[in-house]
């Protein structure tokens, strides 16, 4: 076990502490973007297709130029001079890999609705709007490519010039012939297509920026709402051709974003291009409906999953083909995407042959990227709904299948027939902890007693064992995928003249309670309080160095670097200690913020009294510089893999095709646990947006590519009504990889629930003799479900 | 046209367009950022304000129409720097994470706990349908809700 060295006699690590970043929100006091006031800004709006694919025969924006507040209207074209380059794909995962350029305005053809083609300025929000109106657009339609097969069969094309529309193929093949032995000679072969539906991933507070020009310094102020600001500094930089030294961004309040904000979005990249072009402030705040076409969505999958397996059900080979939807453009990480559940379709399942393909091919819809859990809720739901059907096909109990397939606790490290290797993991406890918290035996019996009485609200109840990996992560790997960033995160900690602590972190958090969870490990460390630490982050011009938020990264890297950061501000600060007292540094302990010297009682030098002698310089050691500070660069040695078990009991009513999500049950391992009550609450969150896959949400495309649901009308973004409370347990597995022994937990409750969900839903369709119902599984297709169903010699009415 | 609100306390005379939305009036107008705005269909309530010590979604009313009223917003619900009991239970039971729906949740929950003083779990996500979370799951602001039920019943009665 990681044992985390702590300066306090009383433990901060571990603590349900109140979050400090609380009362701001609470109050109204917070700013998001869009409460900022920015004296002089213009305000942008953008003209955005109608139609799925089509060529722009020409752009008319003279009429909208005469509209009342207007102070400029351009096309594409106008601003074809303005690009350093095209929006960046940071990602491109082959060699081969097709990206055809894309920039913030389409110039010649527009490659799904939503893309912008016009932009308006106006001195209000209202004028702005009210100019799009004006503008002529001729479009010459074209047939749209919108479902996945088609669009691999290269029929029509999104993109003539590449060719084809198949973007790359990508493959995980460490032995196929491996592979090929064990389905010749399995026992019991599964094989199923399992769909992953476009999402739109809906963070409550639409996206916004504000570029800010100092025309006589010839800087950039950006405020946007993303959760990269030092990637986007960057991106921006090379995009729109402003030297990196000049640009600060800075995320203020970020309302929630699970993927969504972790991207270069054409209005960030506009809004300082047209910033620079007209010397004025720009702004510009999405609308919901421009938020459903013009945000990335996440999902978007067709897969095709094997097992192989023995005659008692232990799997012997996994094999994996799936098509990715791209949509119409590569946005920052789209390709990567369907990679990061590439290696995980065995689940936590020790699998001894592994072979996986993805074919990512280009579609006249919004571009996808990544949405909380990005590859391996797929991954996982494949996986997890295959177990369910192995289960049946071996005659045994879903929970039964699971236990004989587990990796077993004593061969972690486990290296995985992809290629990975999994930290740490104890499995079985999870689905024991989980069956016996959910009641599993009374509710096999209770299911039994309503079929058996001819009940026409059917129980289910659905298992899910998952493992994810995260933490992203190391440096070299990221480079052998091919990405073009690290995967290292920043920290500086300075102890200030009058002691208090200031952390930098280069995390950028956006609801999950950061500035809390880090002075957790600082005061934890330092033996003092969480209140005498301040985090502050998300300004390039504050934090200069970091990578950001996103992959259930920033404790295992972000945290891990201010672990490392304080130990070494903490030994500069023994250093000193040692000569004030005249003693040698190893004959020093510390302990709840002083130093003082084993056996002699009174010889003290208290952290307060060091950091002053730093600031004041007047009498320090021979060869050491002035203040308290320390920056530290982390780069993870590996990927942390958080595992668990959730079950799901829902209620499927015959009548109406309505499930009920009665109860839910996770126990999760993260490792490690800062403050236990944001790990509850990050998992809460995720097992909702889970649910929401399998029993709501879809982006719905028509057969011309118009989506059907831009709004909360249409899109079903559950409600409070929708959910029980939830019941969760954890077990605590430390990862050895990182010094705080932590996992991460941002995404887990996503990549776990849907399975959970829809093999219940399944389970109680069983009894129809209903084996599958693609997600979401609203009433209308579990009601025809059941009525195609010829049923287990049961009536249906 | 001109209206006159009262707004947490205040008094105020302004200009609107007749079409500006009781929502914009407060955020643009006014300068009162915590209400937040998070769709353009009424759906998701993060605007939720209390008009005449009801709660409203702001973007389902004309500013107009609030002439002569009296509206409490965010801003107006801590006292002397001591949140109030809705807030102070969103706290102790971490009802929040990046907070855009924060605002709208605490005054609807107002509203709500003044018709339903002591809700069941049941009753608090029936009366909270109107606002949407995208963070918590609800599962904590449930628990928020029926904290601050408990804190208030005194006050409430």
């Amino acid at each position: 076990m990681t044992v985390v060295e702590t300066g306090s006699s009383e433990r901060v690590i571990g603590k349900h502490l109140l979050r400090r970043e609380d009362p701001a929100l609470l109050t109204g006091e917070a700013k998001y973007v869009d409460d900022i006031w920015e004296q002089g800004a213009l305000y942008m709006a953008l003209l955005r297709s109608p139609l799925a694919h089509a060529k722009i025969v020409s752009v008319d924006v003279s009429e909208a130029k005469k509209m009342p507040g207007v102070i400029d209207v351009m096309s594409g074209r106008d601003l074809q001079g303005e690009w350093a380059a095209p929006m960046p794909c940071a990602w491109p995962v082959t060699q081969d890999m097709k990206n055809p350029p894309h920039y913030p305005l389409a110039t010649d053809i527009v490659h799904y609705v939503g893309d912008a083609v016009a932009v308006v300025l106006a001195s209000n929000k209202v004028s702005a709007v009210d100019a799009l109106a004006a503008i002529d657009v001729n479009y010459e339609a074209l047939p749209a490519v919108v479902d996945l097969e088609d669009a691999a069969s290269d029929r029509i094309l999104v993109h003539p010039s590449l060719g084809t529309n198949k973007s790359f193929v990508w493959k995980v093949e460490p032995d196929n012939d491996k592979v090929h032995e064990a389905f010749a000679s399995a026992a019991h072969v599964v094989k199923n297509r399992y769909v992953q539906q476009r999402l739109i991933p809906s963070a409550l507070e639409p996206r916004g920026v504000i570029a800010i020009p100092h025309p006589y310094g010839g800087e950039y102020t950006l405020f946007s709402s993303t959760q990269i600001p030092h990637i986007l500094k960057i991106m921006l930089s090379m995009t729109v051709g402003i030297s990196e030294a000049k640009l600060r961004v800075i995320a203020p309040a970020v309302g929630g974003a699970f993927g969504s904000k972790l991207n270069v979005y054409a209005e960030e990249v506009l809004a300082l291009t047209l910033a620079r072009k007209l010397g004025q402030p720009i702004r510009w705040t999405e609308e919901r409906s421009e938020n459903s076409l013009a945000t990335i969505h996440g999902r978007g999958q067709l897969q095709d999953i094997e097992l192989a397996a023995d005659e008692q059900g232990k799997i012997t080979a996994v094999r994996v083909n799936i098509i990715a939807d791209m949509g119409g453009y590569l946005q920052l990480l789209t390709p990567g995407v369907p990679l990061l559940g590439g290696f995980l379709y065995h689940g936590l399942y020790d699998v001894p042959a592994y072979s996986f393909s993805c074919t990512g091919v280009f579609t006249n819809k919004t571009p996808t990227d990544a949405y909380r859990g990005a590859g391996r809720p797929e991954a996982t739901y494949a996986i997890e709904r295959s177990m369910d059907a192995l289960a049946k096909k071996v005659g045994v109990d879903p929970a039964e299948i699971r236990r004989r397939n587990f990796i077993a606790p004593e061969k972690f490290p486990y290296s995985s027939a992809p290629g990975l290797i999994f930290d740490s993991g104890n499995y079985l406890p999870t689905l024991e902890m989980a069956l016996e918290k959910v009641g599993y035996e009374e509710l096999r019996k209770e299911q039994e007693r309503r079929r058996s009485g001819n009940s026409r609200k059917h129980l289910g109840v659905g298992i899910s064992s998952y493992v994810e990996m995260c933490g992203l992560a190391p440096s070299k790997v990221l480079g052998s995928l091919r990405y073009s960033a690290g995967g290292w995160e920043s920290a500086t900690v300075r102890i200030l003249p009058t002691s208090k602590v200031q952390v930098v972190t280069g995390t950028s958090p956006h609801g999950q309670g950061h500035e809390t969870s880090w002075s957790m490990i600082v005061a934890d460390r330092l033996g003092i309080s969480p209140d005498d630490i301040e985090v502050l982050h998300s300004d390039t011009a504050i934090a200069p160095y970091g990578l950001d938020t996103y992959g259930s990264r920033s404790l295992a890297v972000g945290g891990s670097a201010i672990y490392l950061a304080t130990e070494r501000v903490l030994d500069k600060a023994k250093l000193i200690a040692a000569h004030r007292l005249e003693v040698s540094v190893e004959d020093l302990q510390y302990k709840d913020g002083s130093f003082s010297v084993a056996g002699s009682p009174g010889k003290a030098f208290a952290l307060s009294s060091v950091a002053f002698e730093a600031f004041t310089a007047h009498d320090l050691p021979e060869g050491i510089e002035p203040n308290l500070e320390a920056t530290v660069s982390w780069d993870p040695p590996n990927f942390t893999f958080p595992f668990g078990t959730h079950v799901a009991v829902v209620e499927v009513d015959e009548e109406t095709g309505a499930t009920e999500l009665l109860r839910y049950v996770s126990v999760d391992d993260v490792g490690n646990q800062i403050n236990p009550m944001i790990v509850e609450g990050q998992i809460e969150g995720g097992i909702a947006q889970g649910v929401a896959q399998a029993l709501y949400e879809e982006a719905i495309y028509d057969e011309f590519g118009n989506l059907l649901d831009t709004t909360f009308l249409e899109y079903l973004l559950p409600s409070a009504a929708e959910f029980p409370s939830f019941e969760l347990a954890s077990t605590v597995t430390p990862s050895p990889t990182n010094p705080l022994g932590v996992k991460g937990v941002g995404e887990a409750g996503c990549i776990a629930s849907p399975p959970a969900v829809i093999n219940a839903v399944v389970d109680a369709l069983s009894v129809f003799g209903i084996d599958h119902i693609d997600m979401p599984a609203s009433p209308q297709k579990v009601w025809t479900a059941i009525m195609s169903s010829q049923g287990s010699g049961r009536k249906v009415e | 046209m001109q209206i006159t609100t009262v707004v947490n306390g205040k008094s105020f005379t302004k200009d609107v367009e007749p079409r500006t939305l009781l929502v914009h009036y407060v955020r643009d107008v006014l300068g009162l950022t915590g209400t937040n705005v998070g769709c353009d269909t009424s759906s998701c309530g993060a605007c939720t304000i209390l008009l005449n010590g009801e709660s409203v979604k702001s973007c389902t009313v004309l500013a107009v129409q609030a002439d002569g009223m009296e509206l409490t917003t965010i801003e107006g619900m801590a006292s002397d720097s001591a949140l109030h009991p809705i807030q102070k239970a969103f706290h102790e039971n971490h009802g929040l994470q990046c907070g855009y729906c924060t605002p709208g949740m605490i005054m609807a929950t107002a509203s709500f706990l003044k018709e339903n003083p002591m809700p069941t779990e049941a009753e608090v996500r029936e009366g909270l349908e109107g606002n949407l979370c995208r963070c918590t799951g609800y599962h904590n602001i449930v628990k928020s809700v029926l904290a601050a039920a408990e804190a208030m019943e005194g006050a409430v009665k």
